[in-house]
């Protein structure tokens, strides 16, 4: 019994693993997101000019004045720099952006996981819970919700929180029953481990991964739901957001035609983070996906 | 006694391939799926292409038939059917050989149709297409063919859908596709794999009859020697890429010469042993194409390895027998394979199997 | 053949396990149509022995062996392992009473978590079940996977996907050994691999079970391989038991018409042995609806009109062979039909 030709064979030399990239392109959209991130926070720290002071200067005439030295992204009508309040526009944008998903997924994503591993009636009750609010045109069920109620920011987040909410926990069910049949679920069963351990231990880490990429793009879907809202007026009251500014620069076409520097930093400033968000939560569902076969 | 335009056809070569490669770009490095294989398939015979996974004979049978992408695949080499040049030629030009020349049936039939088409339509659809029929007379011919393979009630199962059938009775309408364009050569790529053994035997049974009656040419791929043993004239046992030994069946099973043949071949459990007997194993797993070993690709596996099998490729050897080649230094039977098979028998590490000696 | 009966359960002091009528059904749907997926099966398994469970897909063997680990829970039936009767057994008690048995999956790919270490994967049961401190458990782990023969550094480092089918098969084996169970099913669990890898996992099955003192139950289609590690086989149709003998007597002496067929189907590695032309067409009927009497009838070369009404039961045709069909094709008083070739 010395030998013992099964046991004694099976490993050869590991096979060179080959790491995946992440990519350049995925490391500018963290740096801008993180610089965004960062504007959003310390905003009121930067020294920036203030957002709301009129900057008159007589000897150039009546504003709105053109991106100079003095004015980086030139003024609005009201002579105010458009620099400061783009920058300032950050904050609520990604405040409502982020709040409003992570709501989203701490609801949606807790009943999809739950419908989906435990199936039965609680599947049923959510499944059409989700269908009803799928059914509602979000924008204009968003456009009802806030002409309704007083807009701040934390009111505006719930609410494009609760449109996230169908999303989110669909896809987190369907994410869900693609592995709760899996035999490693039902091998973690049988060495007695708890509905509990199991969600936590065997399904999240599946479910993280195509989740994580939702949660990017559900916020970029998010911030521009926001600057829709603004656009409408019916965004956070007091504040500056990108919806609102863009709004302000294009309220006719005749301020679009003499002075499209209002509208077009803000415009800018939320397509690259719109873009950045996209292509971030892209590469993360690539670079995750494992493959589960050598065969 | 056979007229002599038949025996013309039979010398000559329906399929033949030569030093074919076929290479994959991958992150790793290049992937030697296929690395030089010759082979010839003569018009009514079939050839078994034996080996485990990621020997590569499934890209040799896809190879032969133009069905791989063009992007990140390198090839060289020839493949020629019916003496032209086909290697070469790009997928709109393989679509007139598709169903009308070569067919293949793969190993999961629920993949391979559509599921949202009826059976009936499915085979149809490709009779129109390439025989170009009207709609009644392709359903004539689909009618036809589903009880050529043994479907009961065809009328009935021409109108129902993939979900609607069991998994032998898709393999069936696979094979009634197949067969719809009167196709000269098969590839039946693992075709009884996801199928019970008793449904095996009957597919096993339906490909080699339609074999029979339409004088067509098989190319068998699977993993099991025990598969291909009753259904095939010849069988190339393939390794990292490369033909490791071709013979006649018969010759291969009597006069096995590669070691890799030899322990493919005692692996396979055998009724006749008693229970309990140990059975044969091949330590280690199959070489890893990217980096294939320096000398014999099997050497690292090899019972038998010596010092040149380690450093030196063995060329193609012909056997005592025409039409047997093997790659090996030390063939089964040489004085080299005695003596070390003696040292092992007496170490006990090489497991008995009964009466295979 | 569709047989029902208990003449072949053994009263012994060193039976493990006991089934006893065991019926699973599935609802199709919300047609308030069922599957009726084991109708009615007894069968034991003493301590230390092996018995096969052999059959075609939809024959029921593989909810046979969920079915005993209440994965889930039959329809009715009694499960007596070790004295206890699992199917009385919930909650807490349950928990504890599976890790008595484990069970390793066909497909060895799907049975591990793509996300986790290969290593935390084989320790996860004993940090379920707290056992021993955290070195301790990394200890027995790395003990076991070496065991098996998978480098436990590597495994450290590695997620399944890095091994190949068998290695992951192994690793599923290595898991289902570390709470030392006294049985282990064995779900097809050498189906999905290649001839070759298939012979290294069946002996290491073998010597596991001499080592560890295991009870296998082993489950698969291909009775070649079933017949190479069992004592006992049960040979499965439709949910019913047909014949039940010692694996030596199943292979020599058939007696079901059924599992002639099985063995007549098996490929066999020579050239100069003719292939036999398989005695039956079609395929199973479905367990929806399965036919009357003798469910292999529909199938059966020797079926009459008593085969087509009246079911059979197990019956002892000599010694420890025990079959379930009215013309059974070696031994019993009916009227003995020529095997088929």
């Amino acid at each position: 019994m010395s030998t013992n030709p099964a046991t004694s064979t099976a490993i050869t030399p590991d096979e060179t693993i080959v790491k995946k990239k992440l990519g350049v392109g995925f490391w500018l959209c963290v740096t801008w997101l993180g610089l965004m991130a960062f504007i959003a926070l310390f905003t009121p720290l930067l020294p920036l000019k203030s957002p709301t002071q009129n900057f008159l200067d007589p000897a150039n005439g009546r504003p709105p004045y053109s991106p100079s030295w003095k004015h980086w992204f030139g003024s609005d009508k009201d002579a105010r720099d458009v620099f400061a309040r783009t920058l300032h526009g950050a904050r609520i944008s990604l405040t409502v952006g982020f709040a409003a998903i992570t709501a989203g997924f701490l609801v949606g994503g807790t009943v999809g996981v739950i419908s989906g591993y435990f199936k039965g009636w609680i599947d049923r009750i959510s499944s059409f819970v989700f269908i009803v609010l799928l059914s509602f045109p979000s924008l204009v069920l968003a456009i009802l919700l806030t002409s309704l109620i007083e807009r701040s920011l934390l009111t505006i987040s719930l609410v494009l929180g609760l449109l996230s909410i169908a999303p989110v926990g669909r896809l987190a069910r369907a994410a869900t029953l693609q592995f709760a049949d899996r035999e490693f679920v039902l091998a973690a069963r049988q060495i007695g481990a708890t509905n509990r351990r199991i969600i936590i231990k065997e399904i999240l880490p599946n479910v993280a991964i195509p989740m994580s990429s939702l949660a990017l793009l559900g916020m970029a879907v998010a911030v521009v739901a926001e600057g829709g809202l603004s656009f409408l007026g019916l965004s956070v009251e007091k504040g500056i957001t990108w919806g609102g500014l863009i709004q302000l620069g294009s309220e006719s076409s005749k301020t679009l035609e003499e002075a499209p520097w209002i509208a077009f930093f803000p415009i800018l400033m939320l397509f690259l983070t719109v873009l950045s968000l996209n292509f971030a939560g892209d590469r993360v569902r690539n670079y995750f996906d494992v493959k589960e076969t050598t065969l | 006694m056979s007229p002599p335009d038949v025996v013309r056809s039979e010398a000559e070569p329906l399929v033949e391939t030569v030093e074919i490669k076929t290479h994959f770009k991958t992150p790793r490095g290049i992937a030697r799926a296929v690395d030089g294989v010759s082979i010839q398939i003569r018009r009514g015979q079939s050839l078994g292409v034996v080996g485990e996974s990621g020997s590569g004979k499934t890209v040799l049978s896809r190879s032969i038939m133009g069905l791989l992408p063009r992007n990140g695949v390198i090839r060289d080499g020839s493949v020629r059917y019916q003496g032209q040049e086909i290697g070469n030629r790009s997928s709109k030009e393989m679509r007139a050989i598709w169903g009308r020349e070569m067919a293949m049936i793969f190993q999961d039939p629920m993949t391979s149709l559509n599921p949202v088409m009826k059976v009936g339509k499915q085979i149809t659809e490709s009779l129109r297409l390439h025989l170009g029929m009207s709609a009644s007379e392709a359903m004539t011919i689909a009618e036809r063919l589903f009880r050529d393979v043994r479907i009961p009630e065809p009328t009935r199962r021409l109108n129902q859908y993939p979900h609607e059938l069991s998994g032998g009775m898709r393999q069936r309408v696979m094979i009634a596709i197949a067969m719809a364009c009167g196709p000269n050569m098969l590839f039946a790529d693992e075709p009884t794999t996801a199928l019970d053994v008793t449904v095996q035997a009957q597919i096993l049974e339906l490909i080699s009859e339609q074999k029979r009656d339409r004088n067509m040419s098989l190319l068998l791929v699977t993993h099991n020697l025990g598969v291909v043993a009753g259904y095939t004239d010849e069988i190339a046992v393939m390794y990292g890429g490369k033909v490791v030994e071709k013979a006649p069946t018969k010759t291969l099973f009597a006069d096995t010469k590669m070691p890799y043949t030899e322990a493919l071949l005692r692996s396979i459990p055998r009724l006749d042993q008693p229970s309990h007997s140990r059975l044969a194993t091949i330590p280690g797993r199959p070489p890893d194409i990217v980096h294939p070993p320096k000398g014999c690709r099997f050497a690292p596996r090899c019972a038998y390895v010596r010092d040149l099998c380690l450093n030196e490729e063995p060329e193609l050897q012909q056997a005592a027998t025409p039409d047997h080649t093997y790659r090996c230094f030390y063939p089964v039977g040489s004085p080299e394979y005695l003596e070390r098979k003696v040292e092992l028998t007496r170490k006990g590490e090489l497991v008995s199997t009964g009466d295979l000696n | 053949m569709a047989g029902t009966g208990k003449a072949h359960l053994r009263n012994s002091d060193d039976v493990l396990l006991r089934v006893e009528d065991l019926v699973v059904e599935f609802p199709v749907g919300r047609t308030g149509l069922k599957v009726n997926a084991v109708s009615g099966i007894s069968f034991d398994v003493l301590k230390g022995e092996t018995l096969g469970i052999v059959g075609e897909s939809g024959c029921g063997k593989s909810t046979t062996g969920r079915a005993i680990m209440q994965l889930p829970s039959p329809t009715s039936g009694s499960v007596i392992f070790d004295g206890t009767d699992l199917t009385a057994l919930s909650g807490e008690p349950m928990r504890e009473a599976r890790t008595k048995i484990q069970m390793i999956f066909q497909d060895p790919i799907s049975s591990l978590n793509p996300r986790r270490n290969v290593r935390d994967i084989v320790l996860e049961p004993l940090s379920i079940w707290n056992r021993g401190t955290k070195d301790e458990q990394l200890a027995t782990v790395d003990k076991i996977l070496e065991h098996v023969g998978i480098d436990p550094q590597r495994a450290a480092e590695s997620k399944p996907h890095q091994f190949s089918g068998g290695q992951c098969q192994r690793i599923s084996i290595a898991r289902s050994l570390v709470l030392n169970p006294q049985m282990i099913i064995c779900d097809e669990p050498v189906s999905a691999l290649d001839v070759s890898v298939q012979a290294q996992v069946v002996n290491l099955l073998e010597d596991l079970k001499k080592e560890f003192g295991l009870t296998l139950i082993f489950i698969a289609h291909d009775l070649a391989v079933v017949k190479n590690i069992s004592d006992r086989i049960a040979v499965m149709y439709l949910g019913k038991i047909c014949e039940v003998s010692s694996s030596e007597d199943l292979y020599r002496n058939p007696a079901h018409p059924y599992t002639d067929v099985l063995l007549s189907s098996i490929p066999v590695p020579d050239p100069t042995v003719a292939v036999k032309k398989v005695s039956v067409e079609g395929e199973p009927p479905s367990p929806v609806s399965p036919p009357a009497g003798c469910r292999f009838n529909t199938r059966c070369p020797n079926a009459s009109d008593r085969c087509r009404s009246e079911e059979p039961t197990l019956r002892e045709i000599e010694p420890s062979h025990f079959v379930a069909c009215h013309h059974p094709l070696t031994g019993g008083d009916a009227p003995v039909t020529v095997r088929n070739n």
